[in-house]
């Protein structure tokens, strides 16, 4: 058990900076998830954690110990592969054993805790398979109880799930999670899937572009996303943005028009407006703020994807509303609870949710608080 | 299941594998069946007729001291080249996969020695390894240790193994560097986590994933050894001294086109298609089962 911290890490390839100065505290038995998209340096980052890339800049502690010169072997860490990594020519057992035979542990306590962990991960039938005979699930479990064998104080997981196929992808991100609350070990994973980001993490780390945009609780961050790109990446479909600028409450965009939001905050400049897909209610003509007209209907059972233009200023708005009129042509996707009544070419009115805006600054591309 | 493709005409199948069967009916069936025949035949001392001899040839072979000591030889002589060629191979190969920058050069510039043919190898080394001009004779020499591969047969055999080996340096470095790239490096750095050291992951990782690339290389290796460094043992020793460097390809030469003991010639061919036969064979049985692990 450990906990790891990052000071100002940097990394560098030749004279392309690829991480650019990350600060994370990951406090002991946490579950830390680095999300982001493809390219923003996770893995890289992650790799520098696990000792197997050399740390331009900055330091990394795990437990009270600087670790930016200490091999991988001895930072008492484990870590699963994307690609599980199994030993292709060993049998499932000698797999989990490998690191604790060469850790010279005595034969008795290396089967106990093969066993140990092959019963954790239901293995224990297929000890003495080889990888190749092995299903995907099957191998992912392998490559957790390998890791889980050497008991080390921080788990690293790099996309561990990502060739599995949907369905067992849930049934082992629900397992991934139970198994580290019931270790209790500090464990760092990658994934570029925001619904695994959301579910596992205790702490989510938003990483762009080899910075790390937002370090919250998955909630802070869909609530309070502090930056565009976060509002953006985080939800989906992703959020809607409008851009223009914004003075004495009022947003005014590029084409003249103008949106007067019930609520906006204290500040001028050029902004981004920002409202999810789920804070847009359908409504009855008279009270929309706007109307919408249906592109696409995406009807997924327990909820409903809505995509359209915006058609125009509803009838009924007045002073005050949420106007978003000035938009029309503009796309927007809506998402509703349960089935909906609405095909393609209808025109649909909708209400924008209070405390449903988000707003960032252009330049910054910052939160601007709320008033 | 490949699909087959169906040809209408009786004729243009066999046309189109006419160049192939051509080149062995004539390269080798026609060679080996007149071997074959001559194996048991005895020409007189002029050439001017033969007579049916059976076995007597094979006979005499086996019986030959000198024989025996060829197959010896040649037992020695393959087993070091094959051994030395591979060992060098595989250290080039580990050094070059952990080279990035300029690994491309690196590649290059070992592969050269496969485009040189046997005999001008051969030459190469002579030149260098020449008791009374050579570099190395006189390096040695600096060194208190006086090289005469002309009379020393000890001397002679390193020579010729050390020359052929050279020769097939690049071709096991290409398979073996294939082979080590085709390791995935997360199985390194897997087995690093794990507490293993470099030479620990070499042993327990690459050395066993690298089998298959390895034994296929050994066949290879060997055949080599026996058949194709007849350039290289005439150019440096032709076979001496004394018998040192007789390996049984070019005692089939010596015999046969020196020594004009053409039934005895014809015979150790035979034994030598033999023993083809069975490393091809071997090498075959290998490939079809191509999984290992
Ligand atoms: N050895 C290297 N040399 C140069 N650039 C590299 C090297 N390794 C990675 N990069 C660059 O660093 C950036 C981050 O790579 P990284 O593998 O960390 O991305 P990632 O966030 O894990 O992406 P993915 O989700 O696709 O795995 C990429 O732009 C990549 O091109
Ligand atoms: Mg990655």
């Amino acid at each position: 058990m450990a906990a790891v911290s990052l000071h100002d890490v940097r990394k560098r390839y030749g004279k392309t900076d690829v991480i650019h100065g990350i600060d994370l505290d990951v406090s002991d038995g946490e579950l830390i998830v680095i999300v982001g998209p493809s390219g923003c340096g996770k893995s890289t980052l992650l790799r520098m954690v696990a000792g197997l890339e050399v740390v331009t800049d900055g330091e990394i502690r795990i437990g009270d110990r600087v670790v930016n010169r200490v091999e991988p072997k001895d930072r008492d860490i484990a870590m699963v592969f994307q690609t599980y990594a199994l030993y292709p020519h060993m049998s499932v057992f000698d797999n989990m054993a490998y690191g604790l035979k060469i850790a010279k542990l005595s034969k008795d306590e290396i089967q106990r805790r093969v066993d140990e962990a092959a019963r954790l991960l239901e293995l224990s039938g297929l000890l003495s398979r080889k990888p190749a005979a092995l299903s995907g699930g099957q191998r992912q479990r392998v490559a957790m109880g390998r890791a889980i064998v050497r008991q080390p104080s921080v788990f690293l997981f790099d996309e561990p799930l990502s060739n599995l196929d949907a369905l067992l992808r849930v049934q082992m991100r629900l397992e991934i999670k139970q198994l580290q609350r019931r270790l209790g070990i500090t464990s760092l994973y990658v994934t570029h899937d925001q619904v695994e980001a959301m579910t596992l993490a205790d702490r989510l780390v938003v990483m762009n572009a080899g910075v790390a945009e937002q370090i919250d609780s998955p909630m802070a961050v869909y609530a309070k996303p502090a930056t565009r790109f976060v509002a953006g990446f985080i939800g989906s479909p992703g959020m809607n943005f409008i851009e223009g600028e914004l003075h004495a409450g009022r947003l005014l965009l590029a084409n003249g028009d103008v949106i007067v939001p019930r609520e906006a905050p204290v500040h001028s400049g050029e902004v981004t407006a920002g409202v999810r897909p789920e804070n847009l209610a359908f409504v009855e003509p008279q009270a929309a703020d706007f109307s919408l007209q249906v592109v696409s209907v995406e009807s997924l059972g327990a909820e409903t994807l809505v995509h359209g233009v915006v058609a125009g200023r509803s009838m009924a708005s007045q002073e005050g509303s949420d106007v978003i009129a000035g938009v029309a042509g503009r796309s927007l996707a809506v998402r509703a609870a349960g089935t909906l009544d609405v095909t393609e070419g209808d025109t649909v009115g909708l209400q924008v949710a209070p405390g449903g805006w988000h707003w960032f600054d252009n330049t910054s591309g910052r939160r601007i608080p709320e008033a | 299941m490949a699909e087959r493709v169906v040809f209408r005409s009786v004729w243009l199948p066999w046309l189109l594998v006419a160049p192939q069967l051509i080149i062995t009916a004539v390269f080798f069936l026609w060679p080996a069946t007149e071997a074959i025949l001559q194996s048991t035949e005895l020409p007189d001392p002029f050439g001017l007729s033969t007579q049916f001899v059976g076995w007597d040839n094979f006979d005499y072979l086996f019986g030959d001291r000198y024989y025996r000591a060829s197959f010896l030889t040649t037992a020695i002589f393959s087993l070091s080249v094959t051994a030395l060629s591979m060992s060098m191979a595989l250290l080039l190969a580990v050094l070059a996969d952990s080279v990035v920058r300029g690994s491309g050069v690196y590649r290059t510039l070992l592969i050269w020695p496969y485009a040189v043919a046997p005999a001008i190898a051969g030459v190469m080394w002579l030149f260098m390894f020449q008791p009374s001009i050579g570099l190395f004779p006189y390096w040695l020499k600096v060194l208190g240790y006086e090289w005469n591969h002309v009379l020393n047969p000890g001397e002679a055999m390193s020579l010729v193994v050390i020359a052929s080996a050279w020769k097939q340096v690049s071709y096991n470095f290409l398979f073996f560097l294939a082979g080590m790239q085709a390791i995935p490096r997360s199985l390194l750095e897997a087995a690093a986590i794990d507490g293993a050291s470099p030479w620990h992951r070499f042993r327990t990782i690459v050395l066993p994933l690298l089998s298959p690339t390895t034994f296929f290389l050994l066949v290879i290796n060997v055949v080599y050894a026996f058949f194709e460094t007849f350039g290289v043992i005439h150019t440096i020793t032709a076979g001496g001294p004394g018998q040192s460097t007789m390996i049984m390809v070019y005692k089939v030469y010596a015999d046969g086109f020196v020594g004009q003991d053409l039934g005895s010639s014809a015979a150790q061919s035979v034994v030598l298609m033999l023993i083809v036969g069975v490393l091809t064979v071997v090498q075959f049985r290998f490939i079809e089962r191509r999984v290992h692990y």
